[in-house]
């Protein structure tokens, strides 16, 4: 009975795909989308710019997401905490999430990348990569800090309580048993997020770095091609899909420890 | 003998919720008790009694309104006072176990020793695996809590507590949130501590219990002492007309 469904299941889904894959490829402007999107010449020319500008891309990301983590995880904790001493601080941060979210990413990317070296004050610096991280570290943290919050306030207040009672002083029971269970419980949302700022690293094509969006333009507007822009989605993919697997992988494993399944 | 703990006429009030200007709601009125050392002090009354409240007061988890908590001679409900220094040498298990799930067992047992006690990785190791021992739960050292049954999971609360080796030992309701065939092996853990000389508090709803191993059994109503005295007392010949009540119900 059950393989039974399956094969039929398998079946219908195989049928409505071909049926999809059908009406595209007997569109009447399928041999125009093929030869603009998917020629075979422009594939191979481009594919070195593109595969330059992308490494643009992995290093931008791979500078930007510890940062964003770092600083997500100080303006949530600072958030929640009590201590008078903090209290500009938390005001401060409040400010930061509300404004950051708020404006969209390329606007910040845009004001931060022109309005930065236009003010001419030393220390700010004039590279364009580290203008480009900064903004998107920026935007993103303030996301990532009301994931990381709502992580820590859907933990137990009772957690707090025995911490304290054994002796624990609140910022030891924040950094040793509240935080560690709000990441834990914000893994989901913190995988999307963490995707997110891997593809946004392509709006930085707007300041002039040389990453792999702008690469595919270049050759687009040079060739009048858009295949290397499918080039481009190729290696955004192929970095998504398995960071997404793994920590799937990661998170599944962690919790059969926990549970002892 | 000269008490360890002792509160004298300790008030705690919550303020009032909602509009208006209704005066705060009082849950401790008046509260008095002196404990001396391996003094065992149960606290009965129904639900909403103030028994939690009252544990919760003593190491300071909760803010008092008025009254004075002396414990070892030291006045600990002076604002001044840190309650971290206060929490080193009081140990509390609470009714819903409130282990870290994030830690083994034995992370759960070594974290307070480590950051409060500032001992030695290898001597906090090695404490807490004699206690894991002899209380039976050797084997689970490297177990999360989740994976194990809620009484095993409170009596791995219980050697949390002891493993910082405090001098007073609040229990809240330790096997109220427990099924009844688990209830007998946390209270053996708890009788083996009485016996051995510690000074424990402990709010509970096993009668029986209360009058095997309290030295003093005190009886709250409403946010009172209302009745204080040996078990034999209490549980014997009570004085107020409300223990009798409350006694005919749940014995």
């Amino acid at each position: 009975m059950r393989v039974r469904r399956a094969v039929l299941a398998t079946i219908v889904t195989v049928v409505v795909l071909g049926a999809v894959l059908a009406i595209f490829l007997t569109s009447p402007g399928w041999t125009a989308f093929r030869t603009y999107f998917l020629s075979k010449s422009d594939f191979t020319g481009s594919f070195k710019s593109v595969s330059r500008g992308f490494w643009m891309n992995i290093r931008i990301f791979l500078v930007a997401e510890p940062c964003v983590l770092v600083l997500a995880s100080l303006v949530a904790v600072c958030r929640q905490s009590r201590s008078p001493w903090l209290a500009p601080l938390r005001l401060v941060a409040v400010v930061y999430t509300d404004l950051l979210r708020g404006v969209p990413s390329l606007l910040v990317i845009v004001l931060i990348g022109v309005g930065g070296p236009a003010l001419q004050v030393t220390g700010i610096p004039t590279s364009l990569f580290w203008l480009a991280t900064i903004a998107l570290t920026l935007c993103y943290g303030a996301y990532v800090a009301e994931v990381l919050r709502a992580g820590i306030l859907s933990v137990h207040p009772t957690q707090w309580s025995s911490a304290e009672a054994l002796g624990l002083s609140r910022t030891q029971a924040m950094w040793r048993v509240v935080f560690p269970q709000a990441v834990r419980r914000a893994v989901p949302p913190l995988m999307n997020d963490l995707v997110s700022l891997q593809k946004d690293t392509a709006l930085i094509s707007v300041l002039g770095v040389w990453e792999a969006m702008r690469a595919a333009s270049d050759w687009q507007g040079y060739h009048f091609n858009g295949t290397p822009l499918f080039v481009a989605a190729m290696y955004f993919l192929i970095v998504a899909v398995p960071l997404t697997r793994l920590t799937d992988w990661l998170m599944l494993r962690q919790i059969r420890r926990e549970q002892g399944r | 003998m000269s008490a360890l703990l002792e509160v004298d006429r300790l008030r705690k009030a919550y303020p009032s919720t909602g509009s208006g200007r209704r005066a705060d709601r009082v849950v401790l009125h008046d509260i008095s008790l002196a404990v001396a050392p391996h003094d065992v002090v149960c606290l009965i009354g129904s639900s909403g009694s103030g028994k939690s409240t009252l544990l919760r007061c003593l190491n300071l988890l909760e803010e008092i309104q008025d009254g004075v908590i002396t414990f070892d001679g030291r006045e600990i409900s002076d604002p001044r006072v840190d309650p971290r220094a206060v929490r080193r040498d009081i140990g509390m298990v609470f009714q819903a176990y409130n282990l870290f799930p994030h830690l083994s067992v034995l992370a759960n047992c070594t974290l307070a020793q480590a950051l409060v006690h500032k001992a030695p990785k290898r001597v906090a190791r090695s404490r807490a695996l004699e206690l894991l021992e002899r209380f039976g739960l050797a084997d689970k050292a490297s177990a999360y809590p989740d994976a194990l049954s809620g009484g095993q999971q409170q009596r791995v609360a219980l050697v949390r507590a002891l493993c910082t080796r405090p001098r007073l030992l609040l229990l809240d309701e330790i096997t109220a949130a427990l099924d009844p065939e688990l209830v007998g092996e946390v209270l053996e853990i708890v009788r083996a501590e009485a016996e051995a000389g510690m000074t424990m508090i402990l709010a509970t709803h096993e009668m029986a219990f209360a009058r095997e191993v309290a030295t003093t059994v005190c009886f709250l109503d409403k946010g009172r002492i209302l009745e204080q005295g040996t078990p034999e007392q209490i549980f014997g010949d009570p004085r107020e007309q409300r223990t009798r009540e409350f006694l005919a119900r749940v014995l």
